[in-house]
């Protein structure tokens, strides 16, 4: 009686760990739960930001709470608060030292439309700089809200075509 | 308080324009030119010694158009005096008293980046809010509240804000608050008084 396996043969040990799946959905479901936040807090929705990531709200639920106050480790750009003119070109400029894929949530009224400040000294929403993924209504939104616009983000991301999109990239650099 | 303001008229009988008494406080219009030198003395000899703050008017399409107030107080004495005085539309040009109280050196620096005053002997009049090369002065009456474009390359832009009929913005007209309310003319149209509506 031999006691060499063959590889073919079933093997308990594998049996059950393995699935299948497109390259796509596996990367997205990755990139997708475990988004590194750059929390980009201008003023009192950044208070709501915090809430949202303490024990009460807790953002670890979906995976995004290890914020990194250095756009070169992070992922996710939350604009959180008033972008005055003054801060414009450095939120834009700490958004082009994100490393692709990147993705923005504009939390709150004033990032996303400038809010109540129609004034000389607001920008009239974030996504005159850069592409807002998801807007989040509200003054200040509340912390679920804010995790509603991180599922959403989620759900947006799962839809995405990683692999084409990447090589698309690299095709149109040469 | 009539102590400190009988001893500054004594000593600046010429230069004292006006005198203004309203609820217990003085406010004192001065000539331009002697500013700083009354200023100096009410910190010496009067005893004012914090500079709570310094603010400025724009008389807009008056002359002289521009008015710089400073809020004193006598911190061992309890006593709270405002000077004023009136500067040229031409030649928004003011003494500074940041050699007397340094926290006016911030306070003048936001008067000239909000109102466009320059202060004579100012060690360091750059703007504060704004930033440098930013062609205007927010503060200012001809100034409109949605903004002027302007550009910067790498430090910043600006741009006018669309405020024709924003949720926040008052209508000028001549009735009372409640009418430029911006509330007040979103509200649906009434329904007929002869005619009854459950739920109008």
């Amino acid at each position: 009686m031999s006691n060499v396996t063959s590889p073919l043969a079933y093997d308990s040990k594998v049996e059950g760990n393995v699935i299948f799946t497109r390259l796509d959905a596996a990367i997205n479901w990755m990139r997708g739960n475990s988004l590194w936040p750059m929390p980009m807090g201008l003023a009192c929705c950044a208070i709501e930001l915090m809430a949202a990531s303490s024990a009460r709200f807790d953002i670890s639920r979906f995976g995004a709470e290890v914020m990194r106050f250095s756009p070169r480790q992070s992922d996710v750009m939350i604009v959180a608060g008033t972008v005055t003119y003054k801060m414009a070109y450095a939120v834009k400029r700490i958004w082009d030292q994100m490393p692709e894929p990147k993705w923005c949530i504009a939390m709150g009224a004033c990032a996303s439309s400038g809010g109540m400040y129609r004034s000389y000294a607001v920008l009239q929403g974030i996504d005159h700089l850069l592409p807002v993924d998801v807007y989040i209504s509200g003054c200040p939104p509340r912390p679920e809200a804010l995790l509603d616009g991180l599922m959403k983000l989620q759900h947006k991301i799962m839809g995405e075509h990683a692999i084409a999109d990447q090589r698309k990239k690299y095709v149109e650099a040469a | 308080m009539e102590a400190a303001v009988t001893k500054l008229e004594a000593q600046f009988k010429d230069a004292i324009l006006e005198k203004n008494e309203f609820r217990g406080e003085t406010s004192l219009t001065v000539k331009t030119d002697r500013a700083h030198e009354i200023a100096k003395y009410c910190r010496d000899a009067l005893g004012f010694d914090y500079f709570i703050d310094l603010t400025t008017i724009d008389h807009f399409e008056t002359e002289p158009r521009w008015e710089v107030v400073y809020e004193l107080y006598s911190m061992a004495a309890g006593l709270h005096l405002r000077l004023k005085y009136r500067l040229l539309e031409g030649e928004p040009e003011a003494p500074t008293v940041s050699d007397l109280w340094p926290t006016a050196n911030w306070h003048e620096r936001e008067a000239y980046d909000m109102m466009g005053i320059r202060f004579k002997n100012h060690p360091d009049l750059r703007r504060i809010l704004m930033w440098e090369g930013y062609p205007h002065f927010p503060l200012r009456k001809d100034f409109p509240l949605e903004g002027l474009p302007s550009d910067v390359p790498d430090v910043a832009f600006t741009d006018v804000a669309p405020l024709q009929g924003g949720p926040f913005v008052t209508a000028p007209t001549d009735g009372t608050t409640q009418v430029r309310e911006p509330r007040a003319r979103y509200l649906p149209p009434l329904p007929p008084k002869d005619k009854f509506v459950a739920e109008p």
